[in-house]
Formats: structure tokens, sequence, C-alpha cells
């Protein structure tokens, strides 16, 4: 048997066929969901795909948090449907206020879009299982909007409870290219709640499954085999 | 306030000697005078601003359809088109079922004004032309050209720009793959901002822009009409028929990706339903264009009631509500049993869909408002009977002047030391240096089939996740070897392009081309357009890749100064698996460099030229093509073959150039030896035409060596893939991190 695992389209969503074709490469089943539909169609687990999703009109993800889709989504998620959120739908996560803090234009104002180094700092999460602790990738990162800000406290207690997820590393080597690539603090570029079903990041996984193609590695693979083992084995 | 009543047909018929701000309009008497022979009248309100917009240069190419003709007769037979000049876009059978239509286009003097919103709709506009022919976008290039680097007004440029096309681009989701950054004093005040798209289909998805089946129904759908881009027609809206509004308006369109985003899908549903007979996009003209030119190509008339349109302004008057140049509009024709559908389609998706008309089965286009008609016209004489100009043109009198002062004569390096310093200098020249900078505000990943992106040779996308098969395009100009010799620029340009995509794997297979010039009034620049376009369409012919539309763009120049001439040549081309392709960066170390085709002493338009010198003069290199041919040929099948790792293009700023790139891409160095009978300058800075440089495992270097021998192609072992520099035996090194640093250290210090 395989896991069903649904990618929202709202309006302006822009990776979602990305998305699709990253959980049939891990070999589970995609279903499209519609951001104007509230039924989850029995999935097992919801991705909240990168984009532009309203156009960022208004803020990034603040109108999409109110689609009806994201009701259902919403009340799941808060009893353990495993959610993945990448760059807008992790924009659309901290609106939900399923996960803390929120996202502010890049600090050097500009759209960036460059294969990223990253550290998993947590690899026990629903979506990063696949994973070790401590482990390198390399993710690729495209956003304006990305600049992860929490208070101090909030911080302190992502950081104390282990939920901090991906960090941003330098990339080394040759090139000088400073490691965060946005201002976010702590380096933060991915967080997960408390119970560790919910996870956001602003780098694109499934941008990252095939040797061929995108940043030409397939260090995004293991989300998608995480979650397909832990629906499996569930 | 006192109103004229209504400018309908028979109030037009009823009042000859009422005198219409033709002029204003940028009619000339005498065109003015043809549109009043042709109607038997004088022209309403409405018909005039319809008239003088479809007859303006932008939309009838009238001083330059006469030479653009060549591209059609000479056109090397070609099993590749399905679609021809004339249409949206060209569309190219690309096998497997697969269709492929790509253009170029100019967004050029709105981005001067306006260089956010103006590279912005540059991308929204060929976006949708390319949704009009039935394809799905799955990718953009941006050849753009700006004034001097260190220029104060390209800090307001050129940011502007970029961050338009990135934000309107990313915003579609449509992957940035190609395209160049060029400067060049010549272009101050004149920026070229060219954007072209590819876009994909199956070969029964195309769709044409045509009004037939009478009772069809014509609907309006996107964006709300609104005042914007309205140029010459609020004029007379304003002046002749309403003193009392206000009559400034923005004449730069405003753009919304996100309305265009979904106005993308909602075409797409509707065309994989089947329910579009004919379609157009609605851009520069904007009804004007879409109804005239839907109604003139399909079988029958068309009767639109403008009342129905409906508006972001309710002020509007008809004139402008035909002039208007609102982004994201589109007008489809459907049969009256599938309007409903569509309408539901595009509610699902949240766009306003209108039913503004239909086609009727007479020969007229005949527009209403509030009961009256303002338009009756033979949509022929409209969209396509305008004026064709044969514009005087002679070679100007500075021309021998310029291509006798040789740059084979400038005064070359003479110690080692000097040769290492001007390298360090090419390498971080504006124009050589390294474009990071602007094209990481470029999403390049999304729609995940992007294989190959800037600053590779040729872009490259998958289009079959199966078979592996994919599409290149890369897009080549160089307006200082068009200035030398517009003739062999452009077909330079082409060479180039066509190099660029074989050198990464893929079969050269169709252009489009986006042509930049001056003021066509100029007997000088006419010349110049003239031996360019001949050129291009001789070149095409030689080489059997057909010109499948494309864009020409005069009037690029302040006061008496025009830009050099720049045609941009955009090469499509086509690879059977993607997994075989070719990209720049050196692999591994201990490979063999080898430098395919013939070095000479030809520095004319040269990069070192430009940047040691500042130098403009001489003779561009000399153009081969059927060594283009043969070279390519090599390039396709050693790449089909496994036999190369890495190859590169040589172009502007030679050898040394291309193996810097290489180099630093890779991340690993290489040490090169002069080979004999030249001499290093000659060896690194030439910029002959018809080269390659690869990099071969050595286990290949046999196989490769006995096919290129069997071909008759000059080849050349110069060194091998190796260390943390670039090393020229017995002249200099260069670390990878001294050249990285001036190489990409040069964009950011002039803009960020």
């Amino acid at each position: 048997m395989t896991a069903r695992i649904g990618v929202v389209t709202f309006p302006g969503s822009l990776d979602d066929r990305d998305t699709q074709r990253a959980i049939r490469l891990a070999g589970a089943e995609p279903v499209a969901l519609w951001h104007k539909d509230k039924n989850l169609h029995q999935v097992d687990a919801v991705v909240l795909p990168g984009g532009f999703s309203y156009g960022d009109y208004l803020r990034a993800g603040a109108i999409s948090r109110f689609s009806p889709v994201m009701e259902t989504v919403i009340e799941q998620a808060k009893s353990g449907l495993p959610v993945l959120g990448i760059c807008n739908g992790f924009q659309i996560l901290t609106e939900a206020h399923l996960l803390p803090g929120a996202m502010l234009g890049n600090n050097h104002l500009h759209f960036i879009c460059r294969d990223q180094k990253l550290r998993v700092e947590n690899a026990d999460t629903a979506w990063t299982s696949d994973y070790v602790s401590g482990q390198e990738i390399h993710i690729p990162l495209k956003n304006m909007d990305g600049r992860y800000v929490a208070d101090e406290h909030t911080l302190d207690e992502l950081e104390a409870e282990g939920r901090v997820v991906f960090r941003y590393l330098a990339r080394g080597g040759a090139t000088n290219e400073p490691g965060n690539p946005n201002g976010s603090l702590r380096d933060i570029a991915g967080i997960t709640n408390a119970a560790g079903n919910v996870v956001g990041l602003m780098p694109h996984p499934e941008h990252a499954v095939e040797a061929l193609v995108g940043s030409g590695r397939t260090d995004g693979l293991p989300f998608f085999t995480s979650i397909l083992k832990k629906l499996v084995n569930a | 306030m006192s109103r004229t009543p209504l400018d309908t047909v028979e109030h037009a018929a009823e009042t000859p000697d009422v005198e219409l701000p033709w002029a204003e309009l940028g009619l000339k008497k005498d065109e003015y005078e043809k549109v009043v022979e042709i109607l038997g009248r004088r022209p309403t309100g409405a018909e005039l601003a319809m008239y003088s917009v479809m007859w303006s240069e932008h939309c009838s190419y009238k001083s330059s359809k006469v030479h653009l003709r060549q591209f059609g007769e000479k056109a090397p037979q070609s099993d590749a088109l399905l679609v021809g000049i004339g249409e949206n876009a060209g569309v190219v059978d690309v096998g497997q079922g697969y269709a492929v239509t790509f253009k170029v286009e100019s967004h050029n003097h709105p981005s001067y004004v306006e260089p956010y919103q103006g590279a912005a709709t540059g991308v929204g506009g060929i976006v949708r032309d390319i949704i009009a022919m039935g394809a799905r976008p799955v990718a953009v290039v941006d050849p753009l050209r700006f004034g001097a680097a260190d220029h104060p007004d390209t800090k307001r440029v050129l940011p502007g720009v970029v961050a338009g096309i990135g934000g309107y681009g990313n915003c579609l989701g449509l992957p940035n793959i190609g395209g160049e950054v060029v400067f060049d004093a010549c272009y101050q005040g004149n920026p070229l901002v060219n954007a072209g798209a590819i876009g994909v289909m199956r070969h029964e998805d195309i769709h044409l822009a045509k009004a037939s089946g009478t009772g069809n129904k014509v609907i309006l759908y996107g964006a709300r009409t609104g005042g914007d881009g309205i140029g010459g027609a609020s004029i007379l809206a304003s002046e002749t028929f309403d003193d009392a509004k206000p009559s400034k308006r923005p004449a730069v369109q405003v753009g919304d990706p996100f309305q265009e985003k979904l106005l993308i899908e909602c075409t797409l549903e509707a065309f994989k339903e089947k329910l579009v007979v004919g379609i157009q996009d609605l851009g520069a003209a904007g009804l004007s264009c879409a109804t005239s030119e839907l109604a003139s190509n399909g079988s029958g008339g068309m009767t639109v009631t403008l009342d129905d349109v409906p508006l972001r302004d309710s002020t509007l008057s008809p004139e402008e509500i035909l002039m208007s140049e609102s982004q994201e509009r589109m007008c489809a024709v459907v049969e009256p049993s599938k309007v409903d559908r569509f309408l539901e389609i595009c509610d699902k998706w949240d766009v306003i869909a209108t039913v503004i008309g239909e086609v009727t089965d007479g020969d007229r286009l005949e527009i209403f408002w509030h009961g009256g008609k303002i338009v009756d016209v033979d949509p022929r004489t409209v969209a396509h009977d305008g004026p064709v100009y044969e514009r005087p043109y002679a070679r100007p009198s500075w021309q021998d002047a310029l291509q006798a002062d040789d740059a084979n004569k400038l005064a070359r390096p003479g110690t080692s030391e000097e040769l290492k310093s001007q390298v360090l200098a090419l390498v971080s020249s504006p124009n050589q240096a390294s474009k990071k900078w602007i094209t990481s505000q470029y999403d390049h990943f999304v729609q995940g089939n992007t294989v190959l992106a800037q600053p590779e040779d040729s872009g490259m996308i998958r289009i079959d996740e199966e078979t592996g098969l994919g599409v290149a395009i890369a897009t080549d100009g160089n307006g200082r070897y068009a200035k030398l010799d517009p003739y062999a620029g452009a077909q330079l340009a082409l060479s180039e392009a066509y190099r660029n995509v074989a050198t990464t794997g893929a079969k050269p297979l169709a252009v489009s081309d986006c042509l930049n010039f001056g003021s066509p009034e100029d007997p000088a620049v006419m010349w110049q357009f003239a031996e360019a376009i001949r050129g291009l369409a001789d070149a095409c012919q030689q080489l059997g890749t057909p010109v499948t539309g494309g864009n020409v763009s005069l009037y690029n120049q302040t006061g008496d100064v025009a830009i050099h001439p720049t045609p941009v040549v955009a090469v499509l081309g086509v690879i059977d698996d993607v997994a075989r392709r070719t990209p720049v960066a050196f692999q591994e170390e201990g490979q063999l460099l080898y430098l395919l085709g013939e070095t000479r002493e030809e520095f004319g338009g040269s990069a070192w030229s430009q940047v040691v010198h500042d130098h403009l003069g001489g003779l561009p290199p000399k153009v081969d093509l059927e060594r283009e041919r043969l070279l390519a040929e090599i390039l396709i099948s050693a790449s089909r073959d496994g036999m190369i790792d890495s190859a590169h293009d040589l172009s502007d700023g030679g050898l040394i150039q291309a193996v810097v790139e290489s180099a630093l891409l890779g991340e690993k160095g290489a040490r090169l030896i002069v080979p004999d009978g030249l001499d290093a300058f000659t060896f690194l800075f030439s910029e002959s035409a018809g080269r390659a440089v690869v990099a071969i495992p050595r286990s290949e270097e046999l196989r490769f060596n006995d096919m290129c021998g069997a071909r008759g192609l000059p080849v050349t072992r110069i060194g091998v893939v190796d260390g943390e520099s670039v090393e020229i035996q017995g002249e200099f090194a260069l670390s990878l991190e001294e050249l990285r640093e001036a190489h990409e250290g040069t964009i950011p210090a002039l803009l960020a």
C-alpha cells in the first residue's frame, strides 16, 4: 500500500505540480486539492506548495489562510495530520498560526534564487525522519519574503524545544556567499510545531528530487520518503 | 458642460466637414485621406482611433514590411515548421507529437520610461502570445541592453527592469533560463528590453487567431479594462469629444502577474476541453487589434457591443475602451453551446468573462455603443491593409572610415605581465563579468523541468519526463559587430545562437528575432536595417533554420544618435534525451581541452578592443556558415555519443573568457599551452567565429579526434583541466580565487 498525499492549489500556486511529481517519485500517490473545496478527500498528509497565492497581495499567505480548504487543514493539523508548508506554504502556516513567527521581505530587498546549503537540526519530524540530525544538504531557495522573524521568547522556545528543523549554512569552498540569504533570525530556514507533524521551510525540496533537473541534486527527496515511511508504517 | 452627440457612423456621414485630430494621433495626411477613401466618408472618432493605432509603426510594420518579406521568400524548406510568420508566434514540430512555440519581442520604450512596469508587462505580453497559440508557457528568456554600466541612469533603469522581469515572471511560475545583459553607451536613453518565451503543446492543440462560424460568441476575459496604456487615443477622447474630462492618463501599462497566472490556467483548461474556436491576446492596440485581427483572419464579420466590456473606470469613452492596453486580457471565439462551460471555467479561476459580441455572416466589423453604431469597417483594412513604406536607405558616409579603422592594428600587450592584466581587465569588465547578481533574481527552478539555465550556453527544458525529450533556446546579438557590418553582424548573431544551442547538445531548428534599430526615417539606419535582414534571411536559408516570427523595434534613438543596429536572434533547438546535455562547467580533473575551429587575428568589434582600447572599428569576425553547421554536427554527435563532458562556445571575449567561465563554474582550473602557429595574445583574445572549447575524457580522445578528422573539422589540443588556477604555460597563471573576485565582483559593486 502507499500513502495519499494532498497538494493544495491556491490561485497563484506555482510549485503544485512539481510537488506532485516529487511525491510520485518518492513512491506515494499525489492528490490535487482545490482551495475552494473543504474536503481533503481522505489524504494522509497535505503539502502547501510554493508560489504567490493571491499574488501575495496584502501579505504573503494572508488571504490563502482564510480559504475553505485551510479551515479543514487547520482543524486536522491540530489533531495530527502531517502538513508541510514550502515557501509560500510556510508563509500560509504562520499566517494560520499553525507555526509561530512571520516572514518579512528579504533584507537585501531582492528576490533571490540559488541552491542553498542547510543543516538538518531535527530529524524527528514527520517530514525529516529520513535525514540524520546534523546532516548538511543543499536545497534550492527562491523567494522575495523569506526573512523569518519571531520575538526573542519564541525563538528561545523554538531552540529549547528542538523545533528549529533547518538552518542556513554558508556554502564554503571557493564562493564567498554568505550563508544566511535573507536576514532570517538565528539563521532559521524551517521550523516545526511541538507535535512534529507540521513543518514549514522556505527552501524548496521539490526542486531537488532528480539529478537531471532543478539543482541537479536529490537532497530534497527524503522529505517525501520520510512522510511515506511514516504513513505506511503507521 | 455640453456634450457633443455620439459620433456614430450615421453622424459621421452627415457631418463630413468635422475636423478630426488625425495628426495628433500620429497619422500622416495621406494616411488619413486613405482612411476616408476606404470608408467613403470621414471616419467616426472610434474608427479613427482604431486605424491610427493599427496603422502605427508598432502594429503595422509599415517601414519594415518590405524587408521582412525576405524571411518568407528565402525561408528554407523545413519539415519542422507547423505555423509560420504572421500568427501570434511560430510553431515548430519537435517530435513525439509535441509542438513548441516561441517568440521574442521588445518592450524597449516603456522600460525606459518606467523600468519596472515596462519590463514586467513585456514579459506578460510575450507570455500571452504563447498561450494564444494553445501552448503552456514553460520558460522565458530576457536579452537586455543598457547604457554604460557606470552611468548613473543605468542604476535607475537596470535594477527596475530586472526587478520587473523577476516580479512578473517569478509570480507566473515561469523559469527564466537565458538571455543576455550587455552594456554600451549607445543604449543610454534607449535601453533594449527584449523578452522571449517558449510554450509546449501537442500538435492537435494548436490554436489560431481567427473568428469563424456565424453565431459563435466573442468572449472577453481577464482583467477589467481601464485607462492605462491609452496613449494617443486619450487626445481624441478628451480634446474632441468631451472637453471636461481629464486627459492625462498613464501611457505605460501596469501589470498584474497574479491575474495573468489565472488567465494561463483558465485558458489551458478551456483548450483542454476543446471549447475554443479562435483566440487572440490583447496587447498593443487592445480591443482594436484583437477584434480586427480575429475578424479579418476568420471567414465572417463580427459585431461587438462595447457597453458589455467590464470596466475599471466607468468614465471611459468608447474610443478609450477600444484603445486601452490594460494588461491580462484575452479574447476567445466560442460556439454558443460551449459558452456556459467556458464561463464556468473562468468562474472557477475567478476570472471575469463576458460575451461582448458574435461572429456574423457578413464581412464587416461593427461596434456599438449606447445603441449607436460607432464602427463599421472592413476589418482587413484595419488589421492588414495599412500603409507600406519603401523608406529610402543608403550606406552611411562614415561606414568606410569605420571599417578602415582596423582593430587588428591596436597596440597589443608586450609582456606576459601585460597580457595577464588584460585578461583580468577583460573578465572583470561589465560585459564579460558574471551576471549572477541579476540572474539570481529570477526563478529558474519552477516547473521542475529546467535542465540548463544561464550562464549555460543555452537554456534547456525537459518537455517529456518519460522520454527525456527537451528543447533548448539561446539568444544572441552583438551590436558592435552589426555596427561595423550589419549584414555580417546579423549573421554572426544567428551563428552564435545556433552554436550555443549545439554546444549544449541540441539540434537547432528554428529562429525568432527581435530587430532593434534607430529611426527608419534616417536612411543610414534604414540601410542598417535592410542589410541586417538580408543577412539574417540569407543565413537562415543556408543553415536551414526558418524565421518563425519576431518583432521589430524602431526609433531607438535620442536626437540624431541611434543605437548600434542590434538584431537579437533566438534559436530554438531540440534534444532527444536531456540526459545527454553538455554543460559549460569543467567536470573532472585530467580531462583534455580541445579547441574546435580555426583562430585568426580577428579583433574588430571585440571585447578586448572595447575593454583595453575603448575602440570600435575594422571588420567583425568572418562569417562561415558551413563551418558553423559542421561544428554543430560535431558537438551534437559528441554529446549524443558521450564523448565530451563539457563544452563552451567561443564568442565575445574569446577563448580566455570561455575557459575562465568553465573553470569558475566547475571550480576546477586549467593548464593551457599556446598552440603552434599562434601567439598567446591571439590565442586568448581572438573572436573568430565557428569555434568552441570542449573537455574530453582521456578514454574518448581517439574516438573524438577520428570523428573530427573524418568530417574535416580542425581541432587542436590546448591543455588539460587541472589545479586551482588558469595557467597559460610560459605566460602567467591566475588563481581561481583571483579570477572569481574579478569576474563576480564587478556587477554587485556597480549595482547593489
